[in-house]
């Protein structure tokens, strides 16, 4: 390798270099049209119909490529890189098996709308259909949970179909696009020039709403006495929080913020009541319920968030804006819908709308609430309790870090005891509720955000499901600090078979778990544990004081459980407050 | 209130357009009563008909969720206008030579046509509305139906719209 090819260039330099026409291989023309999109992060797995391509990265030294330890590692890394990045994650893997491994994560990026590109080999097209080795029909089986898909049976259609591919993933309601690749086809020479043109007819995202429709707006906001904001992922996506931020601000309209648009509205503000839902706060709920006219920015009406949909928000006039029409009337009857671009919608919005009088007494009602009712626990001094770990790395962070969650009891006391300044910040798998999540997409995030602290906090029971990726971590001296929010059980299915099924314990002992200190070490990782207070305190001083990845097994109380909790077939004012 | 409504898809003609038009149909719990595609107008475009059951507010979601696939270019609601809709079956009626005659007449009567004659069978072609169909079946199923073999309903708006 000569010095000149390790030079980074960026994309316009990389068009010119490359614009006079090159017989290249597939291969090649991949990773040019992934360099041209400006992708400086790829996750991946080799194997046998990958071959050609890993072979063309040895030339293409510019061209960043991180081997996970499992494909579902690389695909949880390409989401976490795409949520903290905004830009679209892009992860490797090979055919049959390796493309089933991604399954999981190609899902998890659809239900939450996250934009990646995720390229699989295929065996040869002589051989596809015969039941080749190491064959699946992976386009067939990643139908339902793909924004879009293409298996590219000629080299000639791969430069339109990578551009293409981008495109769609990152436009509109964002997602997961697969690209499957022969094994011929990537080996195939042809002449490749690079080429931006764009040419879909059949997608054509409405960004721009109606008019008429966001007067309406307009006038239900003036005419409200209780109007109540709730915004969700879509805020963040749209890039819309400054926006959201103007709107709420001087409107001074009360918001909540979803699972997924955590973030999207500083956590602080006065404005702010907290997640609502299954897991919400008394006062977000309860505001829901009560509320006249809900303004709806960016949420899909998720059954988490809804509780029973017949006695959803009964009082209020509903209003719904989302780039996806679909969504609009899905699950909740809307008084007026309004299809668009969150941020175009609020550029359209802010300049009509002011504060209004009579939501006075509403905003003092919320205001109250929100004294009266916050978040709560029983503190103990004798064991860790796992919303104290969470409130100590948020002051410590002072709500400044990048985190990242697994899925279960730990992941909604994050929610709820981290707060939130900034957007882009909480990275979690909101629709698919994904265990094994956190590891790998605090690496990805990690990789799009260098210089930020990124935190991702796990059980024992998710981080076993990708606790290999701790050697990405270590090889590559990624700095996530790992934080593990260790019950000994699979707590929300323990509460679960607490409050719901009659204290029936049933196959949620993780006895067995490895020492994951010892763990972490033996992948070359600092590993520290604490079990009280103090412990806690000088462990996290330490791995704030570490350069590289340092993994924290804090050791907490088996029998807390998450409050508020809404059951499910209550309304979502039914909320199970736990011991006052 | 549950209605039977019939979908015209412009789609572009992929390998896998069925499938993922089917699919989705089939994992929102969409209703599919018949399905058919062959050539469109346009070179590159296929046309599908789907005639489903199901509400207003199914519908509507139908529509959506159809324009949310990257390859579905036009959806028409055909129930929305004047249209005429078509459908094909080829049956094969047990048709003993005294029976014939009798047979015929209903052949006739329904001017559909019989496009072969076996030893102790007749099959008949009919075209016609969906109704006009069942109407057939239902007057040929006494002489014994050895198989049936319909198409699904294909249609398109009147006029010039």
């Amino acid at each position: 390798m000569n010095e000149q090819n390790t030079e980074l260039l960026s994309i316009e330099q990389l068009r010119k270099k490359w614009m006079s026409p090159e017989v290249i291989s597939g291969s090649e023309i991949l990773l040019r049209s992934l360099l041209l999109e400006g992708v400086d992060c790829v996750f991946g797995y080799p194997g046998g119909a990958v071959l050609y391509i890993y072979d063309a990265m040895y030339n293409y030294k510019e061209f960043k490529h991180l081997l996970t330890r499992h494909e579902q590692g690389a695909i949880h890394a390409a989401d976490g890189y795409a949520r903290a990045s905004g830009k679209v994650g892009v992860c490797i893997a090979t055919s049959g098996p390796g493309a089933t491994n991604l399954v999981t994560g190609i899902a998890t990026a659809y239900m939450d709308s996250v934009p990646l590109v995720v390229i699989t080999g295929n065996v040869a097209t002589t051989l596809i259909g015969t039941d080749a080795f190491q064959e699946a029909d992976i386009t067939g089986i990643t139908l339902p949970i793909t924004k879009h898909s293409y298996l590219v049976r000629d080299v000639k259609d791969l430069p339109r179909v990578i551009h293409e591919a981008f495109h769609i993933a990152n436009t509109g309601r964002k997602g997961p696009v697969l690209i499957d690749i022969p094994k011929d086809v990537s080996a195939a020479m042809i002449k490749f020039k690079p080429d931006d043109s764009i040419n879909v007819r059949g997608y054509n995202p409405r960004t721009v709403p109606n008019k008429l429709q966001i007067d309406k707006l307009v006038q239900a906001i003036s005419e409200a006495k209780r109007p109540y904001i709730l915004a969700g992922g879509g805020v963040i996506y749209s890039g819309a929080h400054e926006e959201l931020f103007e709107f709420a601000t001087r409107t001074e309209i009360p918001i909540t913020t979803t699972l997924l648009g955590l973030g999207g509205f500083p956590s602080g503000h006065e404005l702010w009541t907290g997640m609502p839902g299954m897991h919400g706060t008394y006062t977000s709920n309860n505001a829901i319920q009560q509320c006249d006219l809900l303004i709806n920015i960016g949420a899909r009406f998720d059954d988490r968030v809804t509780g029973k949909l017949n006695g959803f928000a009964p009082h209020a006039k509903i209003v719904h804006i989302d780039i996806d029409p679909a969504e609009i009337g899905k699950n909740v009857a809307v008084d007026i819908p309004i299809v668009g671009d969150v941020k175009t919608v609020f550029e359209m919005l802010n300049p009509l709308v002011k504060r209004t009088e009579q939501a006075d007494e509403w905003r003092k009602l919320i205001q109250q609430w929100k004294s009266d009712y916050p978040f709560r626990y029983t503190d103990s001094d004798e064991v860790l309790k796992p919303q104290w770990v969470i409130e100590m790395l948020n002051e410590t962070t002072n709500g400044e870090a990048i985190v990242t969650t697994d899925v279960g009891q730990h992941q909604m006391w994050a929610a709820q005891y981290y707060k939130f300044n900034h957007t882009r910040s909480w990275i979690t798998s909101g629709g698919l509720g994904t265990m094994g999540y956190g590891l790998p997409s605090a690496i990805g995030a990690q990789m799009a955000q260098p210089d930020r602290l990124v935190i991702s906090i796990n059980g024992d029971g998710g981080i076993q499901m990708c606790s290999q990726e701790l050697a990405i971590c270590a090889i590559n001296n990624i700095p996530v600090k790992i934080v593990i929010i260790n019950n000994q059980v699979l707590g929300m299915v323990r509460q679960w078979q607490e409050l719901i099924y009659n204290n029936r314990y049933s196959h949620i002992d993780l006895a067995g778990s490895p020492d994951f200190v010892k763990l972490a070490e033996a992948y070359g990782v600092k590993g520290l544990r604490a079990t009280n207070k103090e412990e806690a305190r000088i462990a996290w001083q330490e791995a704030l004081a570490t350069p590289g990845p340092v993994l924290l097994d804090f050791v907490v109380s088996k029998t807390e459980n998450v409050y508020p909790m809404v059951t499910q077939g209550s309304t979502i004012d039914q909320m199970l407050m736990g011991d006052e | 209130m549950t209605m039977r409504h019939t979908i015209s898809i412009l789609v572009n003609d992929q390998p896998g357009v069925l499938q993922r038009v089917s699919g989705l149909f089939g994992r929102r719990g969409f209703n599919i009563e018949s399905i058919t595609v062959g050539q469109s107008e346009e070179v590159g475009l296929s046309r599908m008909v789907i005639v489903t059951l199901g509400d207003e507010h199914t519908l509507e979601q139908i529509e959506k969720q159809l324009y949310k696939l990257i390859d579905v270019i036009k959806v028409i609601n055909l129930g929305s206008k004047p249209m005429v809709g078509r459908e094909l079956a080829l049956i094969k009626v047990k048709a003993e030579t005294s029976e014939r005659p009798e047979i015929l007449g209903v052949v006739d009567t329904f001017r559909a046509s019989v496009v072969d004659i076996g030893s102790n069978s007749l099959i008949v072609q009919v075209i016609g509305d969906s109704s006009k169909i069942d109407a057939m079946i239902e007057l040929l199923t006494p002489y014994g139906i050895r198989e049936l073999s319909r198409t699904g309903v294909t249609a398109m708006t009147r006029g010039n719209a």
